[in-house]
């Protein structure tokens, strides 16, 4: 798929390549490139992903980077179903209702 | 445009920061390693009656005080005879973005307004975000929310997703990066650029919008239950919650409540690792957070932290991960409230200290947030399931390893706290100073001595000890 101009897209760009990150930081971190996400209308006519593009962001700035989404959806969710929860919490309702030695 | 390099950006850093606050901190420094708290809060921050005023303009505040009076009853019943103390709990959630967060972002944002900022930009991962983004459009303010939010392969922690989704919101533009300290960096280049309000959680305008949650506290508490509590328990990160509500309790006559600071133990993780990063069930209000800020302050995003954890705290105790989702379930199904983690984290150590006091006294949990997609415990345990940790029903005291294993409780009479005792967090305060070159004198012991809530003569006995087993290490 290909953005057009004006439509909501996510951007990539490196701020720190992996080698420049602050002194405090973990071994693991260190290595690793300082990265950002940001959201904004795309300014150029047409791009696919993987250019490098302009997005004008919720404040008004103008933001170069590189192309990763587009018309991007939130994916977080509630979650599996998770047994050991359930249970606990069906335990509880028991205790409430007069079951196992509610007094 | 100026340089924009980590380190030429780092050495603008206090410039940028004055800038961005309207405060002259050089104002308050004393000679020595002190400066003029009280005097830096007076002249910069609001009376209690104006930041009410300033809340009642953006339907900030005025929470309801709820009574958990199924969860005493299973308190009392695992309770030895006469005791099991009375829980309450202060409904933050009713505010406008869902958390008390909105407290301290109104007054933040009232301020930038005043002082004729365009915008405001506020560094933060948490609630605070969706705090200062609906309080920003409510003044018709721009906002620049920054969050550290993904790790190495791009897998963001569900909770901060949230935050994103809330804060897109609002109208805000949110910016995600992944881990490390160097946020704070990418926070000074955008101050730069934009020339907005740094809406800091630890200016004396944030704090004091905390007080007015203090105020409540004591007025609901002697309206609903003829008293005030005997401990209010404040789920504990930079310490301005328990900082903003205990000046406030102060201020509103409430001396005798004793304040309890509790944080989700995440011991062993590192909290700028980007392995670590997702193998954390909770974003905020853990030991990553809590004990740092309140063994040195000034680590924030300003040069003096208006949040002084150690100067109210009374106790600090710990809960596991495991416990938390187990009574963030047990709000659900014996109280009939679905509420997010942070508020959640004091009212587990609620109920284990309320089991340990007679059961005439008073126990408030200072604050709820709001819950859904991302923030629930099913969503919060897939994803830890999903990055290799292992959720069982196990006693958390014992079984319940951060990062590695989150036991959930088998009963409710294994839910515990750990002490943390506060001499050591005084004495780690010390080797902080030290650690940064600044050397404690005798000019410095009236400021130290209020910082660490100790009279002069123990304040010497501590630098002392430090001292001294620091020569012994050398």
């Amino acid at each position: 798929m290909q953005a057009r101009r004006g439509q909501w897209v996510q951007i990539h760009k490196i701020i720190l390549d992996g080698g420049n990150r602050a002194p405090s930081v973990p071994q693991d971190t260190a290595e690793l490139p300082f990265e950002m996400r940001l959201k904004g209308f795309l300014q150029e006519e047409s791009a696919d992903c993987g250019e490098v593009v302009t997005v004008k962001t919720a404040t008004g700035r103008l933001v170069q980077g590189t192309l990763e989404g587009i018309l991007p959806k939130h994916t977080h969710d509630f979650g599996e179903h998770i047994c050991e929860l359930f249970e606990a919490g069906d335990e509880l309702s028991a205790w409430l209702a007069g079951g196992s030695g509610n007094e | 445009m100026s340089e924009q390099t980590y380190e030429s950006i780092m050495s603008r850093k206090s410039d940028i920061v004055s800038a961005s606050v309207g405060i002259d901190y050089s104002k308050y420094e004393t000679e020595g390693i002190g400066f003029d708290y009280e005097g830096l809060m007076r002249e910069n921050g609001y009376a209690i009656e104006d930041v009410i005023s300033l809340q009642r303009e953006t339907g900030v505040g005025n929470t309801p005080l709820v009574e958990l009076k199924n969860i005493t009853r299973l308190v009392k019943k695992l309770s030895e005879s006469g005791k099991g103390a009375r829980i309450f709990l202060k409904d933050e959630a009713t505010n406008p973005s869902g958390s008390f967060k909105d407290r301290r972002a109104s007054v933040s944002v009232a301020r930038a307004k005043e002082l004729g900022y365009k915008g405001v930009i506020a560094a933060t991962s948490g609630n605070y975000g969706a705090a200062v983004a609906s309080q920003a459009m409510k003044r018709g303010l721009k906002c620049i929310v920054i969050q550290e939010c993904y790790d190495s392969v791009g897998r963001g922690q569900p909770e901060i997703l949230e935050k994103a989704r809330a804060c897109e919101a609002y109208g805000a533009e949110v910016i995600q990066l992944t881990v490390g300290p160097e946020l704070f960096y990418y926070f000074l280049v955008l101050l730069e650029e934009t020339g907005y309000f740094n809406a800091s959680l630890y200016t004396p305008f944030a704090i004091a919008g905390i007080e007015s949650l203090g105020n409540e506290i004591a007025q609901q508490s002697r309206q609903y239950i003829g008293r005030e509590p005997d401990y209010v328990l404040v789920t504990h990160a930079g310490g301005g919650n328990l900082t903003g509500t205990a000046r406030g309790m102060l201020k509103t006559g409430s001396s005798e409540t004793k304040f309890i600071a509790v944080s989700v133990d995440l011991s062993g993780l590192h909290m700028a690792s980007d392995r670590d990063f997702n193998r954390k069930s909770f974003t905020t209000g853990h030991t990553g957070f809590g004990i740092p800020f309140a063994v040195f302050p000034d680590r924030s995003d300003v040069p003096r932290n208006s949040a002084r954890p150690l100067r109210y705290m009374d106790r600090y105790l710990l809960v596991k991960q495991g416990e938390v989702f187990y009574v963030t379930e047990m709000l659900a199904r014996l109280e009939g409230l679905q509420r997010g983690p942070a508020g959640n984290t004091s009212l587990t150590a609620a109920i284990a200290l309320a089991r340990e006091l007679p059961e005439d006294n008073i126990v408030l949990v200072q604050e709820t947030e709001y819950t859904g997609a991302g923030k629930l415990p099913s969503a919060q345990l897939t994803f830890a399931m999903n990055n290799g940790v292992r959720v069982i029903r196990g006693n958390p005291m014992t079984e319940d390893i951060p990062g590695n294993t989150i036991a959930i409780p088998e009963d409710p009479g294994q839910i515990a706290y750990e002490e943390i005792d506060l001499q050591r967090l005084r004495v780690s305060y010390i080797k902080e100073l030290l650690k940064r070159g600044m050397t404690p004198s005798d000019r410095d012991l009236t400021f130290l001595s209020e910082e660490l809530r100790v009279d002069h003569k123990y304040t010497v006995s501590l630098i002392q000890e430090v001292i001294n087993a620091n020569s012994e290490t050398r």
